[in-house]
């Protein structure tokens, strides 16, 4: 992968003059290789990863495998993008083996789930079956350790 | 003599080597808070899970006893397979290969078993702080030869060709070479060889660092040179490479007469080298190829980043080709290294190494380890600017720091 879009990747928050001097590149060229990659949809967005369980307790992740009925012409692609497009759902994707669809869900709690899969996804015609599963706790979350180790021992100068 | 003075007892040899330039330093840094410290020799990666994992599995199953002298036939396979794979090297892992608590102890070992009293061992300058200590320890005379920045801190035949005298024996060889980050080119490395072939001069040659080169460069092992293979004894080891610097687990390579004789040593002063060490070692060599080259182009980035805001800066900094430090020029500044660094550590919070710690050669230089998170290399440089900014002003005047105010004392 490009070091432009690693770096990017680890942290999306570093400036462009760092960007450059850590690659050794001209701001310009950093400029415009983000924005090609921007404008080709390489980079979808930048977000912030953050500790759902820190930030409210009773937040509920679940993970629901979904089986629906492929369609003539479009196969998974029309229901796969209509179930998409619900906020609660923040991943979906089409799966090989036992089911078709891995959905993960964030909802404040464990009733706008209910709500949500009983309502909205269960309903859904051509969905013809669903299993949910929730998140108990997270250890790391895109790449990111949540209990980081302690490392406050390192000798401050050494030969 | 005064018999109530306990250091009468201390060996003459070992009272008369000085104290380490580092220590003293090391004391004023200790005893102070938020510094920013530039000053590690070590990876600021914990050592990849994969190896810990196994050093833990080596444990659940119980591997806790001595291993062989020579370390444990599997991992000196391993080493000997690494070796042949990434440097083209051909060791016999079962009389070659020797595994050693750290790099340091395979020195140690090697300088030992080849010292007869009074041998010349030349060593070059700026460099790792052991050398010139343990070349005195092993009976043997340390000569030094200087490395110049506009040479870009390599080695020249030439300046080696000046040192040599009937009664040199050995060359300690270190490249890339902390403190500077020099690398020796292929026709540079060449044309040593040829000086040492010419002399009959034996070479350890520490090769530390070897994973670290950057800008696409390959390091080339002196072994590896026609003719070297029969005088050359290779140190290395894992703590730079796999960031296991904790796990003591070093090597040495070298025809096996010489490695018998360093054997000998090492059964009667260590046995072995800790076996959780050697297991997890194993791991490394075998199957951490791809950690380790994202640990070097993750250094080779704040390279980047430290050469381009020292150079902004006004600290001459060339971008080194290898290990983890760059070394600049703190000259325009007015000060020696010492006083840099302790000014830099009371002003600002920031620690450097002075140049002068790795020998008089490294007098008007500082060494700083990149190998810390960008975060820190960030607020860091800024200090360093904020800090250079504020002598440039003063500079002329007669309140530029003085080293007799120092309570350091200066340690040579």
């Amino acid at each position: 992968m490009d070091p432009l879009l690693e770096l990017l990747q680890q942290n999306s928050n570093l400036s462009i003059s760092d960007l450059s001097r850590l690659l050794g590149l001209p701001i310009a060229e950093i400029e415009q290789r983000i924005a090609e990659y921007e404008k080709n949809g390489v980079i979808l967005a930048y977000q912030a990863v953050i500790d759902p369980e820190k930030l409210d307790a009773d937040a509920v992740t679940a993970f629901i495998e979904v089986s629906i009925r492929p369609e003539r012409g479009g196969g998974f692609d029309r229901l796969a993008q209509r179930i998409a497009r619900f906020e609660e759902v923040k991943t979906c994707w089409l799966m090989s083996g036992g089911y078709d669809l891995a959905i993960m869900l964030e909802g404040r709690n464990l009733r706008e789930i209910a709500h949500f899969v009983s309502e909205k996804l269960s309903t859904v015609e051509g969905v013809l079956s669903t299993a949910t599963r929730f998140r108990l706790k997270t250890y790391k979350q895109n790449g990111v350790l949540l209990s980081q180790p302690l490392n406050g021992e390192r000798l401050p100068i050494t030969p | 003599m005064n018999p109530s003075d306990v250091s009468r007892f201390i060996a003459q040899q070992v009272a008369t080597i000085p104290k380490s330039g580092i220590r003293d330093f090391f004391e004023v840094v200790q005893s102070m808070k938020d510094v920013i410290s530039l000053g590690i020799g070590e990876p600021d990666y914990v050592t990849p899970w994969k190896i810990r994992e196994a050093a833990i599995f080596a444990l659940e199953k119980g591997r806790t006893g001595y291993t062989s002298n020579l370390g444990l036939p599997r991992l000196r396979q391993s080493i000997a397979s690494y070796l042949a794979r990434r440097f083209d090297l051909q060791y016999a892992p079962d009389k070659e290969v020797l595994v050693t608590v750290g790099v340091s102890e395979a020195l140690d070992l090697a300088l030992r078993a080849i010292v007869n009293p009074g041998d010349e061992i030349i060593y070059h300058e700026p460099s790792y702080v052991s050398y010139s200590p343990s070349i005195i320890l092993a009976g043997g005379k340390p000569i030094s030869v200087q490395t110049r920045a506009e040479h870009a801190f390599s080695l020249r035949a030439a300046d080696l060709k000046a040192k040599i005298t009937p009664r040199t024996k050995a060359l300690v060889l270190s490249f890339p070479t902390n403190p500077t980050g020099g690398v020796l080119s292929p026709d540079e490395l060449r044309a040593i060889a040829e000086v040492c072939t010419q002399n009959d001069l034996l070479v350890l040659s520490d090769e530390i660092y070897c994973e670290l080169t950057y800008d696409g460069g390959q390091h080339l092992s002196l072994a590896g040179l026609p003719g070297m293979r029969d005088r050359t004894i290779l140190l290395s080891g894992c703590s730079k490479s796999f960031a296991m610097t904790g796990f003591r687990l070093g090597y040495a390579c070298a025809p096996n007469p010489i490695i018998e004789a360093m054997m000998k040593i090492h059964q009667y002063a260590i046995m072995c080298a800790s076996i959780m060490s050697q297991e997890a070692a194993i791991e490394a060599f075998d199957n951490c190829a791809r950690e380790v080259e994202s640990m070097r182009s993750d250094y080779e980035q704040r390279r980047n980043f430290v050469v381009s805001r020292l150079n902004e800066i006004g600290l001459p900094c060339r971008s080194p080709k290898g290990t983890f430090y760059v070394f600049p020029d703190i000259r325009p500044t007015g000060l020696n290294s010492r006083d840099f660094c302790l000014g830099l550590l009371r002003e600002h919070r920031v620690a450097v190494v002075p140049g002068s710690a790795f020998g008089e050669s490294g007098e008007g230089f500082v060494r700083c380890c990149f190998a810390t998170s960008l975060t820190k290399l960030r607020e860091a440089m800024n200090r360093i600017e904020a800090y250079v900014a504020g002598i440039s002003g003063l500079a002329g005047t007669d309140r530029r720091p003085n080293s007799s105010e120092s309570h350091l004392a200066p340690t040579e």
